[in-house]
């Protein structure tokens, strides 16, 4: 029994020094495995005085619970250690690029498109589409615009040969709307738009929006109203909105809707020709024989409509300024609106 | 219409400065376009009489003169040719500043000294250049300051007026309506018929009553060939934006820019007898004001003499009978037109004339009468002679319209409530005339001047823009709420185009017209040509036929900018001519070019090829949850590369096509590096089916692979679907995980190799129950498709 003590300050020393979790279960063995050498001091009691043994087999017993305490306690710290040599073995630069295919994107018009569908659809706004090879018809006359009237020629209006030609609004898409359906009437009717008109702010091909709104009560004070909030909303801003008389033939009171400039809240800018205001689109009461011609009874129904160009507003909202950008689809431009500004 | 603001107070002066009564002029549907001022700004400077001038000792060209302001005389150095004594001169002072910064200092000039300078008009900003300096008129006071003598603090206001407001393109337009919405009267020159002091007269016809109604005509004659327009008349004009040129014409028109009436001054012994206003006669010609010759097209109405066509009535004069500075007889005109007579004509022609422009908007059809006693009068004032009576032929003048208004209407239109004495005040100070009042309602005579007036809501127009727009109630309309019909069947463009962008694709917007030449690359023959009948370009001629035209020029845009990957989509119609028949089609098209993945580390990068494109095709089609409907067909195209091209079938409609760019297009475009394109046609990918749930197994599932060695030329497809047919109900997928050519494989052979799972829905498989099933997917396949099972 003298060599209890020594064995057992060897086996904690020894297990103290294992290099590894193999190691260490070798001196397990070795200690207290079925033939180690505390289990064999053990077997080893019989030989002893009846009287001593159970003094000696508690001393043995305590190094033995001592050793395996031990054995656990240099597991512990072994595969704490080994986890910690794994982790680093395996650390990434956290910073390279993820693997991935490239961002698409949006054009900053759809986006537009998008926003203002949004808007409208969570008041109950339909969204209609039309042709747009169209006739005179639904571009001129069913909107009260006579023939060799100035305001027709102000269209400047791409023909075919046939006499069909391309839309110069989609308030096209109100009349077809309103010939197919029946009165109260709520949509906004987007689209492409086309006039023979090319420079630094016209291009051939635009956007526009237009809006009706027919019921039975509806008044120039319900237009204000919603184009007010409309545009307040798109903005995400306080803006002043003014009403302005003008001149459509399918609309009678006519107004331009200007809004305060978002680029100098109206002080007056580049952006706004120093005036503190834009010009955002048209917008009036419909045209009573606009009405008739739909078949709605503009004794019964009065509404209003309006149109805004889609991408000046969208030039408004991402600080866009030139047009032509929009439809050259240079990848550096429209790459901002989906991967931002590099 | 630019105007002059001190005219206008003439009229009416509001209590308001410029900025404001400009404000109020928009506000009212005037708009105005821009405010500029009647000079540059400057000091001091007088008017000055030239009392001497002498030759100047040194140089040719320079005078020597003395200037007198009434009380000292100056020593001014001047190198203008048409400096004369007595002549009065706006006289700069020694400290006078022009405007930012063009100070007059004491100077020596060749040795002389020179305390001041005699100015031009240019020097002044009154014109645009000047070849001598000013005269003014003799009996100007000397010693006043010019600025004063000739009224220049003044705002040269101009209106972008919309066209049904024709009756605004003159002062008393103008006029009008500042004094209607400031509530003033408005106070215009008292205008007299001129007895007439000869009797001599033209007889007048009109042959076309319904296009002009009513034509007046004067004599006047042995005029004063050396008057000049008096220098108010001159300001007045140049304020306006008219450029003086003689006196006769300078009076004809101001009276258009005063009462909005065209005239025509002609010389009188050019014509040859009475005046008919009749429609042109087949190929007549006509010599106009500008000295351009035309032939007049049909439709077109003339002012004729007896023997020949004079002017294009309404648009321009013509240059023969046209007055000179030494006219001496005139007969003058003065007509009321038909809007819809001259619409348009002067741009059939390429002209753009004052008179047109008004017209083709309507002149007060009343004015004529006035107007020749205007002008009648001020030429007698200015160039003298006799005038004979006028002579006046009316037909058809058309009738004043009535329009009633009902209070109830006011309100309903505009949600407000207006006072009657305020409906009435507005509308009478328009001009228009109560006719009748009845309960809630009045009767109202329409002005000659309002040609945009008509109905009811006319009126309520004029209301609201005199009540102002911006006093109108802001409102939020009242709607009953009903829910909309809502398909969940169906795969809407905002869904396809998420997708997209998700696989990695830019939308883009291109124009919907495009080259003839790149439509015809790409397949469009000439009777399916679209084109446009007046282009804005040969680049945008003819309608877009897919939307692959402006992919592939987007695409050649940004290869020219060093983009060396492009993944673009565009959704939009498309618009096909076939057997004279129109259709326009909504279509979504792609186009794939460079690498696969964007250049990065960590990846095997390579370019892309047809199953790229196909996989994007195939992932868009699955937003349909009905894969099994779609199917790619090996075809031919004329824009693909035959071998590489595919028709994208749904059932048995082609809805589509995707396949690599023909080599001849690629040429064309100059593009190196394969270029695949996919177009779909929207509405037949849109329907979709409703998810239904189908039971899970909780048996477990059994894989088996097979290698298969099949023809070279061997379509998957089929071999895919024979194995399906053959495998039944037990077959949950079938995978192809590689196709593989090349060594231990004959040249003309390929090897496929096959992933089958199979799963029961009641119980677990067993290898008794899947061997039979792969048995006789190997037996067909051997006998069907000569495959041969790769050991």
């Amino acid at each position: 029994m003298d060599n209890l003590d020594s064995l057992t300050s060897e086996a904690l020393n020894e297990i103290e020094q294992a290099p590894d979790i193999p190691g260490l279960e070798q001196l397990r063995v070795q200690y207290l495995g079925k033939k180690g050498s505390l289990t064999e001091l053990l077997k080893s009691l019989g030989k002893l005085d009846p009287e001593e043994r159970p003094k000696a087999g508690a001393a043995i017993n305590a190094a033995k619970v001592k050793v395996q305490e031990a054995l656990e306690a240099r597991k512990t710290t072994l595969s704490a250690e080994e986890t910690a040599s794994k982790q680093t073995a395996e650390a990434v630069d956290v910073t390279l690029p993820g693997r991935r295919q490239s961002a698409g994107g949006l054009h900053p018009v759809t986006k537009t498109l998008q926003r203002i569908e949004n808007i409208f659809s969570s008041v109950g706004f339909d969204v209609v589409q039309g042709p747009e090879i169209e006739d005179d018809y639904h571009n001129f006359e069913a909107l009260n615009i006579p023939e060799h009237h100035p305001a027709k020629a102000m269209h400047d209006t791409f023909y075919f040969d046939s006499g069909l030609l391309l839309r110069t609004h989609t308030s096209t898409v109100q009349v077809r709307e309103m010939e197919n359906g029946e009165a109260p009437f709520r949509f906004i009717c987007p689209g492409r738009v086309y006039r023979c008109d090319s420079d630094i702010t016209h291009t051939p091909m635009f956007h526009q929006v237009e809006g009706l709104l027919v019921d039975e009560q509806v008044t120039m004070a319900d237009l204000k109203g919603l184009l007010v909030e409309f545009l307040q909303v798109f903005f995400e801003a306080d803006l002043e909105v003014r009403f302005r008389p003008s001149y459509f033939p399918f609309t009678e009171p006519s107004a331009e809707i200007d809004m305060q400039c978002v680029s100098c809240k109206g002080e007056g800018c580049r952006v706004c020709s120093q005036t503190g205001w834009l010009e955002v689109g048209g917008c009036g009461m419909v045209h009573p024989n606009v009405l008739r011609y739909s078949n709605v009874d503009p004794e019964k129904y009065t509404g209003f409509a309006f149109g805004m160009g889609v991408d000046r507003l969208a030039m408004l909202r991402y600080q866009i300024n030139d047009l032509r950008l929009l439809f050259d689809n240079d990848l550096r431009f429209l790459r901002q609106f989906s991967e931002g500004r590099t | 219409m630019k105007f002059s603001e001190q005219w206008l107070r003439e009229w009416v002066s509001p209590d308001l400065d410029t900025q404001a009564l400009v404000e109020q002029l928009t506000m009212a549907g005037l708009e105005v376009d821009s405010v500029s001022s009647a000079a540059i700004d400057f000091s001091d400077v007088y008017v000055g009489e030239v009392v001497q001038v002498d030759a100047h000792p040194d140089a040719d060209k320079l005078k020597v003169c003395l200037v007198s302001d009434g009380s000292q005389q100056y020593q001014v150095v001047c190198g203008a040719p048409n400096v004369a004594v007595g002549q009065k001169v706006p006289f700069a002072k020694v400290g006078a500043v022009l405007g930012l910064d063009f100070k007059i200092k004491k100077a020596k000039l060749r040795g002389v000294e020179s305390q001041g300078m005699i100015c031009s008009e240019e020097e002044l900003g009154l014109a645009e250049q000047s070849d001598g300096i000013m005269e003014l008129p003799t009996d100007a006071e000397t010693g006043l300051d010019v600025r004063q003598y000739l009224q220049l603090n003044d705002a040269l206001i101009e209106v972008d007026l919309t066209p049904n407001r024709g009756d605004c393109l003159s002062i008393t337009g103008i006029a009008r309506e500042v004094g209607v919405l400031n509530k003033l009267p408005v106070s215009s020159p008292a205008i007299e018929a001129v007895q007439a002091t000869i009797d001599e007269t033209l007889p007048i016809t009109l042959d076309s009553p319904a296009d002009c109604p009513r034509y007046l005509g004067r004599i006047i004659r042995n005029i004063d060939t050396g008057a000049v327009s008096p220098l108010w008349l001159q300001e007045k004009l140049r304020r306006s934006g008219i450029k003086c040129i003689d006196p006769v014409v300078d009076v004809t028109n101001y009276v258009l820019m005063e009462l909005g009436q065209p005239m025509h001054a002609f010389d009188f012994e050019k014509l040859d007898g009475g005046i008919n206003v009749r429609q042109a006669k087949k190929k007549e010609k006509l010599t106009l004001l500008d000295g351009k010759e035309v032939e007049l097209t049909s439709g077109t109405l003339v002012i004729a003499d007896n023997k020949k066509c004079l002017a294009i009535a309404g648009v321009m004069g013509g240059l023969d009978s046209s007055v000179t500075p030494a006219t001496k007889q005139l007969f003058l005109e003065s007509a009321f037109f038909s809007p819809t007579t001259i619409a348009g004509k002067a741009r059939s022609y390429g002209l753009q004339t004052d008179a047109a422009h008004r017209y083709e908007r309507g002149v007060d059809f009343n004015l004529p009468g006035i107007a020749m006693e205007r002008a009648t009068q001020l030429l007698l004032d200015i160039v003298g002679g006799e005038a004979g009576p006028v002579v006046e032929a009316v037909d058809n003048l058309p009738e004043r319209k009535t329009v009633t208004l009902r209070e109830e209407r006011i309100g309903r239109v505009l949600g407000i409530e207006l006072s009657k004495s305020d409906v009435e005040a507005y509308l009478t100070g328009l001009g228009l005339e109560i006719v009748e009042k009845g309960e809630g309602c009045w009767t109202f005579n329409v002005p000659s001047w309002r040609f945009d007036i008509a109905i009811e809501e006319d009126l309520i127009e004029e209301l609201a823009r005199i009540y102002g727009y911006d006093n109108l109630p802001v409102t939020e309309p009242l709607s009953r709420f009903s829910l909309k019909p809502n398909k969940e069947t169906s795969v809407g463009l905002t869904e396809l185009r998420e997708q997209l962008v998700a696989l990695g694709y830019q939308e883009v917007i291109t124009y919907s017209f495009v080259e003839r030449q790149m439509e015809t690359l790409l397949g469009t023959e000439e009777s399916g040509m679209l084109p446009l009948a007046n282009p804005i370009s040969q680049e945008l001629s003819v309608m877009r036929t897919s939307l692959w035209s402006g992919l592939l020029k987007t695409l050649q845009h940004n290869h020219h900018r060093q983009q060396n990957r492009v993944r673009l989509f565009e959704s939009g119609l498309v618009f096909n001519h076939i057997n004279n028949k129109l259709e326009q089609i909504p279509k979504v098209a792609s186009i794939i070019w460079g690498d696969q993945l964007p250049e990065q580390w960590g990846t095997q990068n390579q370019a892309v090829d047809f199953f790229d494109i196909k996989g994007d095709v195939e992932a868009l089609l699955s937003l349909t949850l009905a894969k099994a409907d779609f199917s790619f067909k090996a075809a031919e195209h004329p824009a693909l590369q035959s071998g590489q091209t595919a028709q994208v079938l749904r059932g048995d409609h082609s809805i589509g096509w995707i396949g690599a760019l023909s080599p001849a297009i690629q040429q064309h475009i100059d593009i190196p590096g394969k270029i695949y394109l996919m177009e779909l046609d929207l509405n037949a990918v849109m329907p979709a089916e409703l998810p239904v749930y189908s039971e899970l197994s909780r048996f477990p599932s059994i894989r088996r692979d097979l290698a298969m060695v099949v023809d070279v030329a061997q379509e998957t497809a089929a071999i895919e679907a024979l194995i399906r047919q053959q495998a039944g109900e037990l077959l949950q997928d079938l995978v192809i995980f590689d196709v593989y050519q090349g060594q231990n494989i004959e040249i003309t052979k390929k090897s496929l190799a096959l992933g089958l799972t199979f799963q029961h829905p009641s119980r677990t498989l067993a290898d008794e129950d899947i061997n039979p099933i792969i048995d006789s997917c190997i037996n067909v396949l051997e006998s069907q498709f000569n495959a041969k099972l790769r050991m």
